[in-house]
């Protein structure tokens, strides 16, 4: 595993000097059948060196769909997975963090799956679409993150209207079900502008203080991140990009023309996500 | 000049959208840098005749002139449909607009190819729309579903006057359509860059090498999407193609080659 490290930009950050944690990042590997895939690695510290991120908090998915589904990633696609992004983790320590990611369909390799990882310096849990937030399966997965003082991030297609190919969709109200089996253990709910209506998760979540949206994902409506802070405050958003990191520039752009204080702005920035990570987890935002 | 090609001034019918005003946009102008802009009526898209609403987006750009051009809308399949090009072109219009999937009209219908060439003769564009949401978003009563590359590459086809701009497309719809024609033909369409992605993929970087930058246009999706996202878009581009220049509202209009 190799990594491509662009020379440090000699210009400005685009989002200014403040610590900043994408909460919500991906990388890729050798396995995952593509022959572009250390240029995909490069283009995200490319992007998140221009911007300013500080952390990207990561997980590799599998083998995204090369030898198992992207969503259903079998159990030693999952470990293929995580191997790379520990191998990521090993070389680019000072600005990566790692989610270990699991499929619940197989508790215990996912529990030993946990363990392994987080003894390598993991500081949270990535659950896919391979199983419905507030199905029982979960429990287990959810009970060792409390145990661990781990977030757990969730895939999550904002309002589940009917069954979609290619994943087991949750919404906000599935996760919603989970947080509440689980009130100690930190939930970040993937990208509300990663397809779906936000507009449904708001109110679904806005009981459940455990829970906390990421601003990741393509998606850029105008009123969403309006939406989100009237309804949940700047206390419960995590900025991220996912696969988009140019939406994710305008997101923080867009929060600033809104018009919001240097202390929200640092929230959504980093000091939440610094709150709900273990302690220690982001030592260069002063953590 | 910086143009915004792809701005809509009225309410969307199957969400709120905050502040759709021409005034309001013409603050955001301001605040982003952005000189002029290529302005349709929102709600026209889904009106099944748009004259009124081409009345109406006609006088609420009428005190914003000298930054917001009317672009109407105008369906090929609606009574004196010629006439609304007359007006368009009288009014001062640069563009008109056509929304095939929200009036029925497929890929190959010949009434969309005879706008098309009506108003390039004119020396006006028409503005072409893939989608106003994200699929996975859409009201349950939203079903016209995106325009295709079929229905792109049948007007690009359509004839020399033709000038195409169209609007919210990604990179594989873009690709499709332009590996799919001549370079004459290639040379009468314009893409906006409001939904193509910028890294890690690097969609719009990838676009840039090998479709041209000459094919692409500066475009928000204001009110419904965040006009911060294509500059944020070319701000991220990979350092040999920063401060790369876009086609702009001249180069539209007389048409520019295929440099590739």
């Amino acid at each position: 595993m190799t990594s491509v490290r662009p020379a440090r930009p000699s210009r400005p950050t685009l989002a200014g000097r403040e610590p900043l944690i994408d909460a919500h990042a991906h990388f890729t590997h050798a396995g995952a059948g593509r022959a572009d895939w250390a240029d995909v690695n490069a283009a995200r510290f490319r992007a998140g060196e221009r911007i300013g991120v500080t952390y990207h908090v990561a997980s590799v998915l599998g083998t995204w769909g090369f030898s198992s589904p992207t969503y259903f990633p079998s159990p030693d696609d999952v470990r293929r997975g995580n191997d790379a992004m520990l191998a990521i983790c090993d070389a680019e320590g000072d600005r990566v963090r790692m989610l270990v990611t699991v499929n619940p369909n197989y508790t215990e390799r996912a529990l030993a799956e946990i363990v392994r990882c987080v003894d390598r310096g993991a500081i949270g849990i990535k659950l896919l679409a391979s199983r419905r937030a507030d199905d029982p399966l979960l429990d287990p997965i959810a009970e060792l993150a409390g145990e661990r003082g781990l977030p757990i991030l969730h895939h999550i297609w904002q309002h589940r209207r009917r069954e979609w190919p290619s994943q087991e969709i949750s919404d906000g109200a599935d996760l919603a079900r989970l947080a509440q089996r689980h009130p100690t253990v930190s939930f970040i709910l993937a990208h509300i502008g990663g397809g779906g209506d936000y507009m449904h998760t708001f109110p679904a979540i806005v009981d459940h203080p455990n829970i906390l949206p990421d601003l990741s994902g393509s998606g850029v409506d105008r009123g969403m991140l309006d939406e989100a802070l009237a309804a949940l405050g700047p206390q419960r958003l995590l900025w991220g990009s996912d696969l988009t990191m140019e939406t994710g520039l305008a997101k923080l752009r867009a929060l600033d023309a809104i018009g919001l204080g240097v202390d929200d702005m640092a929230a959504i920035r980093w000091r939440n996500a610094a709150r709900i990570f273990p302690q220690g987890s982001f030592p260069r935002c002063g953590d | 000049m910086l143009t915004d090609f792809n701005t809509l001034i009225g309410p969307y019918p199957f969400r709120y959208v905050p502040h759709p005003e021409p005034d309001v946009l013409v603050r955001v102008m301001d605040r982003e840098l952005i000189d002029e802009a290529w302005v349709g009526h929102l709600p026209s898209a889904f009106y099944r005749d748009p004259s009124a609403g081409n009345a109406q987006l006609y006088t609420a750009l009428a005190p914003f002139a000298s930054r917001l051009r009317p672009v109407p809308a105008i369906r090929p399949d609606w009574p004196r449909w010629e006439h609304a090009v007359g007006t368009a072109a009288a009014a001062g219009a640069p563009a008109v607009r056509a929304y095939p999937p929200q009036w029925g009209l497929g890929p190959g219908d010949p009434r969309m190819a005879e706008l098309a060439i009506a108003v390039g003769e004119r020396g006006m564009a028409l503005e072409l729309t893939v989608r106003f949401e994200d699929l996975r978003q859409r009201h349950s009563l939203d079903v016209a579903g995106d325009l295709s590359a079929a229905a792109v590459r049948w007007l690009a086809r359509a004839g020399d006057a033709v000038r195409l701009v169209v609007l919210a497309a990604g990179r594989d719809l873009i690709e499709e359509v332009h590996w799919g024609l001549t370079p004459a033909e290639q040379a009468r369409v314009f893409w906006d860059i409001s939904w193509i992605w910028g890294p890690p993929e690097d969609h719009l970087a990838k676009l840039l090498r090998t479709v041209g930058s000459e094919r692409f246009v500066f475009g928000t999706h204001w009110p419904l999407r965040l006009t911060q996202t294509p500059r944020a878009a070319l701000d991220l581009l990979p350092p040999e193609l920063a401060g790369i220049k876009l086609a702009g509202a001249a180069d539209v209009l007389r048409g520019s080659p295929v440099k590739r």
